[in-house]
């Protein structure tokens, strides 16, 4: 039987003893790790209770959450430097949601999110570097600095959308439009425990419900809607339930397997023609809403230590691959300062990259100009400023 | 090239887009009201159409010929449209291009949007634009501003269409006139027919269109019917955004409307050229972006100008032509200031005689060109 990727792995460790590194050759290339309970809503079974998770998958999973930890605190400290203006939303502790979703997830399934969009930005294939410089309004950034923060977007992923709920109407017509054409293809929908009581939220539900659109619809509740606790604004905190005739999931976020075979779950629900599917991904943020918002004025520093000491999505990752011997710790280690390389080289690039040309003003309001002004101009701040033709 | 009229008491509008000369205009135009005359058909026009028929020939023919293309609104489908503009296109086209939505504007503007975004070409009806206020954030944030936002990779080839402004006795909450809130945002663009001819082309044209557009009817005009050109009637009949249409030329004022408030010009236009003056009736066509060359060029060569439409007047469409007029060359060629007609500056009542008051009338805009032109009130 031929050598597994980490099996090769190991032994070359073993070889490059300059390093003085011992690495033990006992590294499983897979191993079956449990999933954490999930709650069931209008649903006579759940995800598995256990996966198979491979090493290279382990170690693309922990790379990714490291990424976007690493991309969020740099953005925060852009953002102290007041290279970052405007609205920031961090995603720093709700990592295990986007990287265990997009391991079930292919590029042809749409996803839309909100605001807290930098995690999924960079887990639909944007990378740091393009991320950051849009944050710092840079030519070079995903939307040549014409977006900002919360205007990310890439092929199959519709943002980053600044208005609460908004996305959820949008995300059923994704899945919409997927139906009409056939494509077997799900659209993954996110809303936070805020937007959850939304009006239009309900109305996408009873859409998408109806005309069983392919949608699966995501809250991820990290408990606090700004700065308004769940208790104080829903009068029902359980958010997968509140699809009503829409089966639901709640599923413990803050671990990437469990999050993983949710989705998996959900995906499979959706592609056998069973319409949407609501999952409740509860997980935590670390920063406040934004960073205007120091987040400690409606919870204790206490709570939010304990949920880094002891719930973190990505130490508990690690300490669940170290203990199942699915990678070595000298690996992740490396893993980490390739992270920090390459989002200190993002950060470099945001800062220095040039801002977009200032006929950019102008650009992208129309896709075509209007077929009876085939030279439309766009008039500026009075009549006598307009863009060049 | 003289005109055949209608039954309706609008008159038929002269549809070709190469102008007759003045003096045939004003002939035709002599004979118009609620008996209609007959006078020698014109060669030129192949049929006669109503309003409905025509967004509903240009819906049929852009959902047969792209596959994309669906509507979507309250209604549209089983009950053939809450004013039957759609009648018949489910029967013809079944679930898949024909939906009933639930009664949920936010909720299911926003889905068209979503569908639009990835790639297919929705028409979302209102069952009236009063409606559309529930679902403005989407028409303006997710609509109009995605493609910006996203530095022009999300395009959203979207129509929101229905009918706008004043019906009939249906009071405050269903009879305002959208034409300006709508036209002051980029990224969209937004048209609003009067005649049939405008209907259909107008309506292909935003269909064909890869921005949104919203496409402003008027629910008065379904029933009205005018003669079309052959041409309008091809399936490629298109009319340019962006391009207004000098319905009658005049040289001693410009009467510029769009909407229903055209007609209401072009009747205006015939009185008054009994005592020889010559109006010039401005239909505008789009709304966003203005055609101000038009606009200007008209004020030029009247050197009078009234704007006439049915919003309220404090930042109406009138306040932006006047501002247009003021910052173009056309400023200079004016012999009195700008007067705007619009809907009064309340919200609409329901009494006949007060709505009847609460809008420009054909006797107000008679009595305001006489004004204007400084010609002693009859």
């Amino acid at each position: 039987m031929p050598l597994s990727s980490s099996a090769i792995r190991a032994n070359l460790l073993l070889l490059r003893g300059g390093c003085g590194l011992f690495v033990s050759s006992r590294l499983a290339s897979s191993a079956m790790l449990s999933t954490r309970p999930y709650k069931l809503h209008k649903l006579e079974s759940g995800p598995a209770s256990e996966a198979q998770v491979t090493s290279d998958e382990a170690r693309k999973y922990y790379r990714d959450m490291a990424t976007v930890r690493r991309m969020e605190t740099a953005a925060g400290n852009l953002y102290k430097e007041k290279a970052i203006r405007g609205f920031c939303h961090l995603y720093s502790g709700q990592e295990a949601c986007c990287v265990g979703m997009e391991a079930v997830l292919d590029r042809n399934d749409p996803v839309i999110t909100a605001y807290r969009a930098h995690g999924w930005t960079y887990t639909r294939g944007v990378p740091v570097k393009a991320v950051l410089s849009e944050l710092t309004g840079r030519a070079s950034g995903c939307a040549k600095g014409k977006g900002g923060s919360m205007h990310m977007y890439n092929h199959n992923f519709y943002g980053g959308n600044g208005i609460v709920g908004a996305q959820v109407p949008l995300g059923a017509g994704i899945a919409f439009a997927q139906k009409y054409r056939e494509d077997k293809r799900v659209c993954v929908t996110l809303y936070g425990d805020g937007a959850a009581n939304q009006g239009q939220v309900f109305e996408a539900f009873n859409m998408a419900k109806l005309w069983d659109l392919p949608c699966i619809f995501v809250c991820e509740n990290n408990k606090y809607g700004m700065g308004t606790a769940v208790e104080r604004a829903a009068a029902s905190t359980a958010y997968y339930t509140r699809g009503d005739y829409i089966p639901g999931l709640w599923v413990d976020a803050m671990d990437v397997i469990t999050v993983r075979e949710a989705t998996r779950f959900a995906k499979d629900w959706c592609l056998s023609g069973k319409g949407p599917i609501l999952l409740e991904m509860e997980t935590y943020r670390y920063h406040g809403h934004s960073m205007s918002d120091p987040g400690t004025s409606y919870r204790t520093r206490e709570e939010v230590q304990s949920m880094r000491q002891m719930r973190d999505p990505i130490a508990s990752f690690r300490q669940t691959l170290l203990t199942a011997e699915l990678v070595a710790e000298e690996e992740l280690k490396e893993i980490d300062q390739s992270v920090r390389k390459e989002v200190d080289e993002a950060v470099q690039a945001a800062k220095t990259n040039a801002v977009p040309d200032p006929k950019e003003l102008y650009t992208n309001v129309y896709s075509q100009p209007p077929s009876g002004q085939p030279n439309y101009r766009i008039r500026g701040i009075d009549q006598f400023t307009w863009s060049a033709n | 090239y003289l005109i055949p009229l209608s039954s309706s008491h609008y008159p038929v509008n002269q549809t070709t887009m190469h102008r007759p000369s003045l003096s045939a205009c004003q002939l035709i135009l002599r004979s118009f009201g609620r008996s209609g005359g007959n006078i020698v058909a014109s060669r030129r026009f192949a049929s006669s159409m109503n309003v409905r028929d025509a967004l509903n020939s240009a819906m049929k023919e852009e959902i047969e010929r792209d596959p994309n293309v669906f509507l979507m609104g309250e209604e549209v489908a089983q009950y053939e449209g809450a004013y039957k503009v759609s009648k018949g296109l489910w029967k013809l086209m079944g679930d898949k291009r024909v939906i009933d939505t639930p009664i949920t504007e936010m909720g299911f503007a926003g889905l068209a949007v979503g569908a639009a975004m990835a790639g297919l070409r929705p028409i979302c009806e209102f069952m009236t634009f009063n409606f559309s206020m529930q679902a403005i954030d989407h028409v303006i944030n997710s609509a109009a501003k995605t493609y910006y936002m996203s530095a022009g990779d999300v395009k959203v080839p979207i129509v929101f269409r229905g009918p706008n402004g004043a019906a009939a006795g249906v009071a405050a909450q269903h009879s305002q006139d959208f034409a300006s809130w709508y036209s002051h945002c980029p990224g969209l663009k937004v048209v609003s027919p009067w005649n049939s001819e405008d209907a259909r082309g107008l309506l292909k044209a935003a269909i064909r269109d890869n921005d949104p557009v919203v496409c402003l009817e008027n629910e008065m005009m379904y029933g009205v019917s005018f003669e079309v050109s052959p041409e309008c009637e091809s399936k490629d009949f298109l009319i340019p955004i962006g391009k207004a249409k000098i319905e009658i030329p005049g040289n001693h004022i410009s009467l510029i409307s769009y909407g229903k408030f055209v007609g209401l010009c072009v009747e205006a236009a015939a009185e008054l050229a009994k005592e020889g003056i010559q109006c010039e009736v401005l239909n505008l066509r789009t709304l966003r972006p203005l055609d101000e060359e038009a606009i200007v060029k008209s004020v030029m060569k009247t050197h009078h100008v009234v704007t006439v439409e049915s919003c309220w007047p404090q930042c109406g469409m009138g306040a932006e032509i006047a501002a247009r007029i003021m910052e173009s060359q056309a400023f200079d060629y004016l012999d009195a200031p700008l007067t705007r007609m619009t809907g009064a500056d309340v919200p609409m009542p329901y009494a006949q005689a007060l709505e009847a008051a609460a809008l420009p009338q054909v006797a107000d805009i008679v009595r305001v060109v006489r004004r204007t032109l400084n010609r002693a009130a009859k």
